[in-house]
């Protein structure tokens, strides 16, 4: 069990430094390729009115006339042991972990996300656990009635679910559950430890339209993996030992399928930890997805570059969580001597 | 576990545990009702034990779900009666019905592999088994009881392996795990569908020989569901033989072996395998029986108006090319394939940084193998047979040791060079379900090994898969339909057609019968040895079943964990076995003569208490 750990961290280690590689390349390399200069790639950082000296100045500063391979290093450094820039007669200190500076706001990039993470961790482990709980009882339901009104109707809504977009649905909720009817309070991130009450108040309308997208799938998966698990052997051995339906279904037949979901379950949660753009959008809320898209928009690379890192982190971590779960839920997964 | 059960046992065997009457089991389909048990009626006596026989299709295994009340919920309508052990099982409620499942009557399944649950210890299911029934037992009781119960039927180390997984058994070990299921409320009837079929011989024995003994010991009754005869005859007191829905004889098991009444029986029992028949016997009687069938035929078609059948008259043998046969016997000359310490290995990756280890699969075989003869090769799973038959056939690359084919040496030839080769050694595999391309008309699949050796005219190729179809006991105009309209057996046969269009020298059957009806399978080694006869083949045949290998082979090579244990001319290995595993291997197969059978059964307890 310890080797399986270890060498699955050891596979998410190298995972993180190779995605850190490709997307340094990604943001430093391929605009070369395209044709841009050193001075184009300066001229970003200099600000407002980019005079010939000042780009040459920043070029020096940055070290964009470095050889990549040195950049990279910098940058490597940077995050274990901070980075120093000189700033006319200032010197700006980015302090380890230093994931880059951005040059528009002045603003070191780890810092900025790790204060944005709140938010986007509250989204997404709420709607989360929304999505997986009730997708899959959606799901398991509509196996056991197969063919009901029930069965057809949550198939319906959730391939309606599966295709509307959140800034549909989204709008949608906020036109008519909230300004019209007043159903949801305003959507709003309150610190779950200033006002417990407050965050859920103000989290649940997100919660619920970034949940019904993903429950839809869960719903539909969970479906047909339950359809195909009571077919089993093993299930008609666990009839014929004169279980009841009930038992049958919810010991018997629901755990394997649910290995399948654990997977996928890692993978989608991660990735909307690593920014719910289109639902942090839509109600305003200042997470790391909404940080994004501000950098994207103002070519912010160093941005850009720190939150693709730590979005690819949390895929990495939810996915080794799921691995380290995995022969927990089955056990022909964990290994012998 | 040794307690008896309550009531006097004379009491309790007055009445029948089950009783089966007038059962009618339907399925409504788009084409009309199906009626999948039609008219079943039998009793089995408290302690008993009943077998019921069919082939696939004939309607037992819907009998033995309907027994336990499993087809609830799906559509098939159940009228007649049912009754277990006091339940009336057409009319209980569900919850009267559950009470019984398991507790009255426990059902051991076909498929130990898949009818255990991947993801629960044994010991969990084993106690749940229990307390579903007794939920006053505590869970440390049920445990201790599920040890026992394991220790029952011979798992060893019963109180470690209660916390193993069903994947860390073996499929034997997860049968007698099933068996010990059904054992956790000492029900008073066994119903055991299927339980060795997919089982090696030597393990099917010990499995049968465990039922019985249970059987005796704890005065259950059992009912033991089979395709095969040979299966029943040592376990049994009375059969059942169902056919099509019906129960076409049923009576004492001594007395339907030896002298069945109604034709079905007979040609059933005619057709299993026996092991006593040699090879020599079996050739003699297809061979009059195939003279026979001709000198009928043509006196049909003497008959006859010769223009009405046209051209396509009944020649006995229109795919002619083939060189005459030659006599296996005399002077044989240089063999025709020669195998020297071959051997194979695989990497198995696990341990630490899944390192690779080598598996020898196969470790050193050698024979040769002579035109127009077969050469069978008998062995349980895992013995190195398939990857031996591979390795002649160069789908895999013998890792040591040389194999030669007609003087050249195909060892290590790349596959470039392999093609016209190809030509000359063909295979018949296992599975006719899954070898065939289920989107290629049968024609298509036949036609295509001869368009890749360069026919280009597909007239010729439409008229010589044609012909070779109608060889093989097929109609021509099959040739545009596809395999899923065709039966397991007519399936085999197309896989046998399609070896055949390039005019092999050697055919490779790798369990060419094992996955079909006892009938069936007759039918299609009928098919080969006359093909034998008629073109000259010489086969290597691969099998479990060591009856079939009898009747098939020349000579037959005995495999046990990749090596030969014996080679030699397979009557003399038959009636002589010169290995203790060969013998063991006898002792274990299936006999049609319940008195045989039952003495076997005290000989493998006898060598089995000497082996501890």
């Amino acid at each position: 069990m310890l080797t399986y750990i270890l060498r699955r961290l050891g596979a998410g280690l190298l995972l993180l430094a190779v995605v850190t590689m490709v997307t340094f390349a990604i943001f430093y390399v391929v605009p070369r390729w395209a044709g841009r200069t050193t001075e184009q790639l300066a001229t970003m950082y200099v600000g407002r009115a980019p005079t010939p000296e000042a780009i040459q100045a920043t070029i020096e500063r940055l070290g964009l006339d470095q050889p990549i391979v040195v950049q990279f290093g910098e940058f490597v450094r940077g995050i274990f042991f901070g980075a120093q820039y000189q700033f006319g007669r200032d010197t700006i200190e980015c302090s380890a972990p230093c994931f880059g500076y951005s040059f528009q706001t002045y603003q070191e990039v780890f810092p900025e996300i790790i204060s944005r993470l709140p938010v986007t961790a509250s989204l997404a482990i709420g709607a989360g656990v929304i999505w997986l709980v009730g997708g899959v009882a959606v799901g398991v339901v509509s196996a056991v009635w197969k063919g009901s009104l029930f069965d057809r109707l949550a198939m319906g809504i959730a391939l309606a679910g599966v295709s509307l977009p959140i800034f549909f649905t989204g709008l949608l909720a906020l036109a008519f559950l909230v300004h019209s009817w007043g159903l949801f309070a305003t959507p709003r991130y309150v610190p779950f430890s200033q006002d417990p009450l407050a965050w859920a108040q103000g989290m649940l309308l997100p919660w619920l339209t970034l949940a019904f997208l993903h429950a839809a799938m869960y719903a539909r998966q969970t479906r047909a993996g339950m359809l195909e698990t009571l077919n089993e052997d093993y299930i008609r051995t666990a009839r014929a030992k004169g279980l009841s339906e009930r038992k049958v279904v919810l010991k018997h037949a629901l755990r394997p399928t649910l290995t399948p979901i654990v997977t996928i379950f890692g993978l989608d949660l991660g990735l909307v930890l690593g920014g719910a753009v289109l639902t942090e959008q839509v109600f305003s809320l200042n997470g790391i997805g909404r940080y994004a898209v501000q950098a994207i928009t103002q070519s912010d690379l160093p941005v850009i570059l720190g939150v693709t890192l730590f979005g690819a982190f949390f895929i990495v971590i939810c996915n080794l969580l799921v691995d380290l779960v995995y022969p927990l839920i089955d056990p022909r997964v964990r290994i012998h001597n | 576990m040794t307690e008896s059960p309550s009531g006097s046992p004379a009491a309790a065997s007055a009445a029948p545990v089950v009783r089966v009457d007038d059962l009618h089991v339907t399925f409504p389909t788009l084409d009309g009702d199906v009626h999948a048990v039609d008219g079943l009626s039998f009793e089995v006596p408290a302690g008993g034990a009943l077998g019921i026989v069919g082939e696939s299709g004939s309607g037992k295994s819907v009998t033995s779900l309907a027994l336990m009340g499993l087809h609830r919920g799906s559509r098939a309508r159940i009228t007649g009666g049912i009754e277990v052990v006091g339940t009336d099982v057409v009319a209980a409620t569900d919850r009267k019905l559950r009470s019984m499942r398991g507790n009255d009557i426990a059902m051991v399944f076909q498929d130990p592999m898949q009818s255990l649950h991947p993801q629960y210890t044994i010991g969990n299911q084993l106690v749940e088994a229990l307390r579903v029934h007794r939920p006053q037992v505590s869970r440390a009781q049920a445990r201790t009881r599920a040890i026992e119960s394991l220790e029952r039927v011979g798992i060893p180390e019963p109180a470690k392996r209660v916390n193993s997984y069903p994947h860390e058994f073996s499929g034997g070990m997860r049968q007698r795990v099933l068996i010990a299921m059904g054992l956790m409320c000492d029900p008073k009837v066994l119903l055991a569908d299927e339980p060795t079929t997919a089982l090696d011989v030597t393990v099917q024995a010990q499995i049968l020989d465990l039922l019985d003994e249970l059987r005796r010991d704890l005065d259950m009754g059992l009912i033991l569901v089979s395709h095969d005869l040979a299966v029943v005859a040592g376990s049994v007191d009375e059969v059942v033989v169902m056919r099509e829905g019906r129960a076409v004889e049923r009576g004492d098991v001594r007395r339907v072996l030896a002298e069945p009444e109604h034709p079905y029986t007979q040609a059933l029992l005619a057709a299993v395998p026996r092991v006593e028949v040699s090879r020599a016997e079996r050739r003699a009687r297809d061979r009059a029986e195939r003279a026979e069938r001709a000198r009928r035929e043509q006196r049909r078609s003497s008959g006859a108006t010769a223009e009405s059948v046209g051209s396509e008259s009944a020649d006995p043998a229109p795919f002619s090319a083939f060189e005459p046969a030659t006599p296996a016997t005399g002077d044989r000359g240089e063999p025709l394939l020669r195998v020297r310490d071959v051997a194979q290995s695989f990497k198995v990756r696990g341990g630490l940084w899944g390192r690779a280890t080598d598996f020898w699969a196969v470790k050193g075989v050698s024979f040769d193998l002579y035109k127009g003869e077969t050469l069978g090769v008998v062995g349980e799973s895992g013995s190195g047979k398939s990857t031996l038959s591979r390795m002649v056939m160069r789908l895999l690359e013998p890792t040591k040791g040389t194999v030669e084919f007609e003087g050249q040496d195909i060892t290590h030839l790349s596959e470039r060079r392999l093609r016209p080769l190809r030509r000359d050694v063909q295979m018949v595999f296992q599975n006719p379900y899954s070898s065939l391309n289920p989107r290629m008309t049968i024609g298509q699949s036949i036609g295509t090994a001869l368009r890749v050796q360069g026919e280009g005219n597909p007239r010729t190729i439409r008229s010589r898969v044609q012909e070779l179809l109608e060889r093989v006991g097929l109609e021509p105009n099959h040739y545009n339909r596809f395999p899923h309209a065709f039966s397991g057996g007519q399936r085999q046969r197309i896989a046998i057609a399609r070896a055949l269009i390039l005019k092999p020298r050697l055919i490779i059957c790798d369990e060419p019968v094992s996955a079909l009806d006892v009938s069936t399978q007759d039918q299609v080694l009928r098919l080969l040895s006359e093909l034998q006869d008629d073109f000259g083949l010489t086969y290597v045949f691969v099998a479990h079943d060591l009856a079939v290998v009898r009747q098939v082979s020349d000579r037959v090579a005995v495999m046990r964990k990749g090596e030969v244990v014996e080679l030699g001319d397979s009557d003399t290995i038959y009636e002589n076995p010169q290995s203790d595993y060969t013998r063991q291997l006898l002792t274990a197969a299936p006999v049609l003569d319940p008195d045989e059978a039952r003495e076997l059964r005290s000989e493998r307890v006898r060598l089995r208490s000497r082996g501890d």
